[in-house]
């Protein structure tokens, strides 16, 4: 079977700790995608998978076998590089066709592999080019053509597409989903970009400073972040995170002073068994909605800047305390500059964090 | 900007739009400071087709020909080929048969020596600096040092031990002794050139040949090697030339079988009594620059990348 099971790896350089304790499994046919900033360890960890850095602490298994101490031409992989590494003497053809020299084919078959990748992936006609004559999206495509004209055990991507103009991103996105649909191996990708990881993958795997903050599906990570750093990370424009005093909790509403405000927000039952102290709330931009005056449930804002983006509109607005709160409205709903807002919050898409930073869930 | 034309434009040294081809005048100017190194080169090429009392005449005889009289009769001299012939054998002023001066030994000599040595020196430099480049050790950049170190020193200052230590060894006067030393001589440079090309090389194909299969072998010879094809080239020619050069080690480390051109040139002017024979000198000397000249010339492009690569950012 084609899976990637991590257990507990760490990577460690010197005193540095590049990865500490990464839990992953990726099931035959399943795309994970490993999502954080740079720096944060992605990359180290989908390199120890890969075999081209060793894993101080841990055990790494593909395929059911525990691979720690083999080489990466032993671990039967196939990996994507974020720059393409394609090799520059050789052509396009050469350059597919090298994952291919250890399998003893005929040239024969070798060429008919080559061929039916290259037409899977528009290269026909470029397969006798050198790279350093194809357009950078042809590159992309000949690194993942490298990639598939094998049958590995799976399938490790490493920035995929951060090397391509917003259009072709867009397009290679949906072609490399398609590609990997079809072949029902384990895959990792690594990014940076939330858009990617949340268009292309069928779980997620947050990192932040060597951790794995949360894993879970693109619809999960988003509507149920695990913490501050998942929900402030996950979503364009930003959630809103405001600093509240929990005062009181009674009939499922939570009693905060919120920006200034005292508010009274639907919340969830877990949120009771918490004590009247300092919390973080999370509300989305797009989960305000704007009354007509001040009530309960309502924050008082200012619109200070307001930044049309087409279908909606972005607007920055000032709390009574200075802090900024991000809203979106449709693009039919006009707000001015100074404007006073009584923003009401959706309850379901409100997420309380504890003193921890952890979401409080029942 | 102007757009009047200044002095500097009439003279053709600025285009007005400051950009593209250069002037004429620039051209020029460019030409003639090109001559003026080239001059050197130039009056040993047209002293080795001069008999001895024309290469001593003054004014200079510069012309081959008068060019249908343009040239006035006492700058023009009468090619001849007799210092060529008499570079290989010669015969002697009393008179007599042609006798064999040793000149194609010493040429063969001179190839072969350097030939071998930066070859030698090559290989051995080249998997030494992808050593150094891909698997450093600790302190990396001491042993870089300690090796570049050997060549701080001026060839007189190290001479004496040397001689010594062939002197013990039996290598004085031997091809394996010389070539021995040369290949030594060439390695600091060798190791830190090539070791930059490898530096400037992308990991991560290296990276993708091992995951594609591929042995650390296979790896080094069929995805790093072609790409430093140009570094190669260029630090072959570098060592060639300065190994081809090379006279003070040859001198007192040569015997009479191994000479090699540069000693042998010097004994072969220098010694009949009757002063310097220019046309000699000028003819052994042309022929000597032939070779490094043809190896320059045939890996010119090649050479181009090697010593602009890594100016430019990927």
């Amino acid at each position: 079977m084609s899976t990637i099971e991590v257990k507990k790896i760490t990577k460690k350089y010197g005193e540095f700790t590049a990865v500490k304790d990464a839990d992953l499994s990726v099931k035959a046919g399943e795309v994970v995608c490993l999502l954080g900033p740079s720096g944060c360890g992605k990359t180290t960890t989908l390199r120890m998978i890969a075999g081209l850095e060793r894993a101080t602490e841990g055990d790494i298994i593909i395929a059911g076998k525990r691979m720690n101490d083999l080489p990466p031409e032993k671990r039967d992989i196939a990996m994507v590089f974020q720059f393409y590494a394609l090799y520059p003497a050789l052509n396009v053809g050469d350059n597919i066709a090298m994952p291919l020299h250890f399998e003893k084919l005929s040239k024969e078959e070798q060429d008919n592999r080559v061929n039916r990748v290259a037409k899977i992936l528009h290269l026909t006609e470029v397969l006798d080019r050198m790279p350093g004559q194809v357009s950078e999206g042809e590159k992309q495509r000949i690194a993942v053509a490298r990639a598939i004209v094998r049958d590995p055990n799976c399938f490790l991507f490493d920035e995929p597409l951060s090397r391509l103009d917003v259009e072709l991103r867009h397009s290679m996105r949906g072609q490399i989903k398609e590609v990997l649909s079809n072949l029902s191996k384990a895959t990792v990708i690594v990014t940076h970009d939330q858009l990617e990881a949340l268009t292309m993958a069928d779980r997620i795997a947050i990192m932040k400073d060597g951790m794995i903050e949360q894993v879970g599906t693109p619809h999960e990570v988003f509507a149920k972040p695990a913490n501050v750093f998942v929900a402030s990370f996950i979503g364009t424009p930003q959630m809103n995170l405001m600093e509240a005093d929990l005062k009181s909790f009674g009939n499922g509403l939570a009693s905060v002073a919120l920006a200034g405000s005292a508010v009274e927000i639907a919340a969830d039952p877990a949120v009771s068994k918490l004590k009247p102290s300092k919390v973080m709330i999370g509300i989305r931009p797009r989960a305000f909605t704007a009354e007509a005056s001040a009530r309960k449930d309502t924050i008082h804002a200012q619109a200070e800047l307001i930044e049309p983006m087409g279908a909606e509109t972005l607007v920055h607005a000032r709390t009574k305390t200075g802090g900024d709160i991000r809203v979106v409205v449709q693009r039919n709903q006009r707000i001015r500059i100074g404007e006073i807002m009584h923003l009401k919050p959706d309850p379901k898409q409100t997420h309380f964090f504890g003193e921890n930073g952890r979401a409080v869930r029942s | 900007m102007s757009t009047s034309t200044s002095v500097w434009e009439k003279l053709g040294f600025r285009k007005a739009s400051g950009v593209g081809e250069a002037g004429w005048g620039q051209t020029l100017f460019a030409g003639i400071v090109s001559l003026i190194y080239f001059l050197p080169v130039l009056i040993i090429i047209i002293t080795s087709f001069k008999l001895q009392t024309e290469a001593l005449a003054v004014p200079v005889k510069f012309f081959p020909t008068s060019f249908l009289g343009l040239i006035p009769e006492q700058y023009v001299f009468t090619p001849t080929l007799e210092n060529f012939t008499s570079v290989f054998s010669r015969a002697f002023t009393t008179g007599g048969a042609a006798e064999s001066t040793g000149f194609d030994r010493f040429f063969f000599n001179s190839m072969f020596i350097a030939g071998t040595s930066v070859l030698l020196a090559l290989v051995i430099g080249t998997l030494a600096a992808y050593g150094f480049s891909r698997y450093p050790l600790k302190g990396n950049d001491t042993y870089l040092f300690i090796i570049l170190t050997t060549r701080m020193l001026p060839a007189i200052v190290v001479i004496i031990p040397i001689i010594l230590m062939f002197r013990v060894a039996g290598l004085s006067g031997s091809y394996a002794g010389i070539i021995f030393l040369y290949t030594a001589f060439n390695l600091p440079f060798t190791i830190w050139m090539m070791k930059s090309f490898f530096d400037e090389l992308s990991p991560d194909v290296e990276d993708a040949a091992r995951i594609d299969g591929s042995s650390e072998l296979r790896v080094f010879f069929k995805v790093c090697l072609p790409q430093v094809v140009a570094g190669l080239a260029a630090t072959f020619v570098f060592g060639l030339i300065l190994t081809w050069n090379e006279f003070l080690f040859a001198l007192l480390l040569t015997g009479v079988d191994t000479r090699t051109v540069p000693v042998a040139m010097n004994q072969a002017v220098a010694g009949g009594g009757i002063g310097v024979l220019w046309g000699l000198l000028a003819a052994i000397e042309t022929l000597f620059l032939i070779p490094v000249f043809l190896v320059t010339f045939f890996l010119q492009n090649h050479l181009l990348r090697g010593v602009t690569f890594g100016t430019v950012k990927r």
